[in-house]
């Protein structure tokens, strides 16, 4: 196989069997959230140290859309969060360890639950790696992290996160292995053959080589909002979601079981940030009704059985 | 603004590593509006206004609603000083008939079964006369109700498609093997039970309360979590199954929980036997304690290659570690796990 693999630029569409469909109509089906299970925090807003071209929430080192979260701002959203028996806390951005109180954000998670942090592994130094397998450790709960790598090389994966990026992930990724720690790979389907067996056995074999004895990968479809719509196009104005689409219940979808808190408030889920429409409240109690899934993203969520969480 | 992550020297350290220098800077001042880029201020406009701000007392009101008790009509059976509680049989037959031998040892006046009876083992059908036979009560688990109404999965609620692949071979061997008679008995049992044992009364479900299926390990599963799922269970205590790996916890409320284990395959912890519980009341005291159990795992491991089973599952079998089911392992139990 070419290492440069073929770039899935429909996005997750399939947009060719079908398009000349009509746009989709009537009311937007509605999610009721049925337990509030797990907590997202944007806790770099959505300032990163990388400009991925795939990111869907735009995520750049000057896009402020959303700011940082402070450990002040999130404690009354871990405490009301508790109160509502939340399960596992998710921590994203923008690139989560640009937080500077981010360790101290974990340790006090993980008083009440199990942390996952979603980072792109260039400021896993080994340093900090070693301060977080110690935490992980010394925790009564969970302590995980999700990796992003878009590519086995860096001839696949530095056009889609930077220059230099892949060797820079990599080192990441084995600073937390020395520190005992096992991240899961998260891996976006920006070449076709990333989700195949064999693609995922490639990216198997590379952590392998990496020293990584259980290699951990998961796999995301690519949201066509944000700086994917400008790399593989928008959707198209039939792929929303009708009521037809699954009579009866929507539980499937992860905003039946989650909200995503960022400094402007509390989110439906951690894809729809740059959407205001997605904003539900001020506080989680705001937010415990049902939402509309009126965006196209949710078209995604629902076609490909899409979870951010782990 | 206090958490503004200052954005040029940032910019700085990672222009070299762009393709695009102008993508570093494009949001200056802006900010990304679905596809758009529109100016901070408006965005910021748009969310201060976007959703619900309730007064203070609404919000209390919505609160207590979502974790408010939410009752069913289960009777309550005992009361009990001593009961054992398992699951997960996994068609292994050979543990199950050293399970009734051993928990008439401990001269329990009670068996629970918390489901799946099939699943990686040989032979379904020899599982059936052992349990009517040693009086067990069960209830369903994920494979029972997906054999009875005739599901094409096991409904266990994998994500990670290596774990799926193995599911299915086993849950394609165990309906295909499965008299439609034991299919039937597995629909009519009930998916829940209530048991008082000493003064307190015990939830019985196969994956927790609200799912069937759902996975509760001791490293993803909080305390506050918990306390939210008992009362609106509206029970004293919880046991529970599924994942495979006993464990118990003693909530801050004094309320227990507990994964009772499986006697279909050993723990993950290297070791051939197998797990069950034994809950015993002391006046007003609970103690939860979990047993090992010796069977014939070589005679189980015979009878799985006779019927063609695969060879991962047979080394479970052979060396107490698991080579399935390990991608929905949270990174601490994945820790410990060989593979």
């Amino acid at each position: 196989m070419s290492d440069l693999s073929s770039v899935n630029s429909s996005g997750a569409s399939g947009t060719s069997e079908v398009s000349g469909r009509s746009p989709a109509s009537g009311a937007a089906p509605r999610v009721e959230l049925r337990s509030l299970d797990t907590l997202w925090f944007q806790v770099s807003g959505t300032v990163c140290n990388l400009a991925c071209t795939h990111c869907f929430v735009s995520s750049s080192p000057t896009n402020h859309t959303h700011e940082a979260l402070s450990l002040a701002e999130i404690e009354p959203y871990l405490e009301e969060g508790a109160a509502l028996g939340v399960k596992e806390y998710y921590f994203t951005g923008g690139e989560p360890f640009l937080n500077p109180e981010m360790e101290q954000i974990l340790e006090r998670t993980l008083e009440l639950g199990p942390a996952t942090v979603l980072t792109n592994g260039l400021l896993l130094n080994p340093e900090r790696a070693r301060n977080l397998g110690a935490m992980a450790l010394g925790s009564r709960y969970s302590l995980d992290f999700r990796v992003s790598l878009d590519g086995y090389s860096a001839l696949t994966n530095d056009p889609i996160r930077g220059e230099g990026t892949f060797k820079r992930i990599l080192d990441g990724i084995s600073n937390l292995v020395a520190a005992g720690l096992n991240p899961v790979i998260t891996v976006t389907e920006v070449y076709d053959d990333h989700g195949s067996a064999q693609g995922k056995e490639r990216f198997f074999r590379l952590l392998r080589e990496l020293g990584v004895e259980k290699p951990r990968l998961k796999v995301l479809p690519v949201f066509r909002i944000g700086a994917e719509a400008e790399r593989s196009g928008a959707y198209e104005s039939w792929q929303r979601l009708r009521e037809s689409d699954s009579p009866g219940s929507w539980d499937h979808l992860q905003c039946s079981s989650c909200r995503m808190v960022t400094d402007q408030g509390v989110w439906v889920c951690p894809i729809l940030v740059n959407e205001p429409e997605g904003k539900m409240g001020e506080t989680l109690a705001d937010t415990l009704n049902a939402y509309s899934l009126n965006h196209s993203a949710c078209w995604t969520c629902h076609v490909y059985g899409v979870s951010c969480k782990t | 603004m206090a958490n503004r992550i200052p954005e040029d020297p940032l910019a700085k350290n990672v222009r070299a590593a762009h393709h695009k220098t102008e993508k570093l800077t494009a949001h200056r001042g802006m900010a990304t509006w679905g596809e758009k880029l529109v100016p901070l201020g408006r965005f910021h406009e748009a969310t201060a206004r976007a959703g619900r701000a309730l007064g203070s007392a609404e919000r209390e009101r919505e609160a207590q609603d979502f974790i408010a008790r939410r009752p069913d009509q289960t009777p309550v059976e005992g009361p009990y000083s001593r009961v054992a509680v398992f699951s997960g049989i996994y068609s292994n037959h050979f543990a199950l008939e050293a399970l009734l031998e051993a928990s008439h040892g401990d001269g329990v006046q009670a068996v629970y079964c918390l489901g799946d009876f099939g699943g990686f083992g040989p032979s379904p059908d020899k599982v059936r006369p052992l349990l009517e036979q040693g009086g067990v009560l069960a209830i369903q688990g994920n494979y029972e109700e997906s054999l009875a109404t005739g599901y094409e999965d096991c409904n266990c609620g994998y994500t990670d498609p290596r774990d799926n692949h193995f599911a299915e071979i086993s849950y394609r061997y165990t309906a295909s093997n499965t008299s439609a008679d034991f299919k039937r008995w597995m629909g009519s049992l009930p998916q829940r039970r209530r048991v008082q044992i000493g003064n307190r009364e015990f939830l019985l479900v196969h994956g927790s309360p609200r799912r069937i299926n759902e996975f509760l390990f001791a490293s993803t599963s909080p305390d506050p979590f918990f306390e939210v799922l008992l009362d609106q269970a509206g029970t004293d205590g919880l046991l529970f199954s599924h994942t495979g790996l006993h464990w118990h916890r003693r909530l801050p409320s004094g309320r227990d929980v507990a994964n009772v284990g499986v006697i279909g395959r050993p723990a993950n912890d290297g070791r051939t036997v197998v797990w069950y519980s034994l809950i015993e009341a002391t006046g007003n005291e609970i103690s939860i304690s979990y047993k090992p159990l010796e069977y014939d795992h070589l005679g189980l491991i015979a009878e799985m290659r006779v019927e063609g089973l695969p060879e991962e599952f047979i080394e479970t079998i052979a060396t107490g570690w698991w080579t399935t089911c390990l991608e929905i392992l949270p990174a601490r139990e994945r820790a410990s796990s060989r593979y």
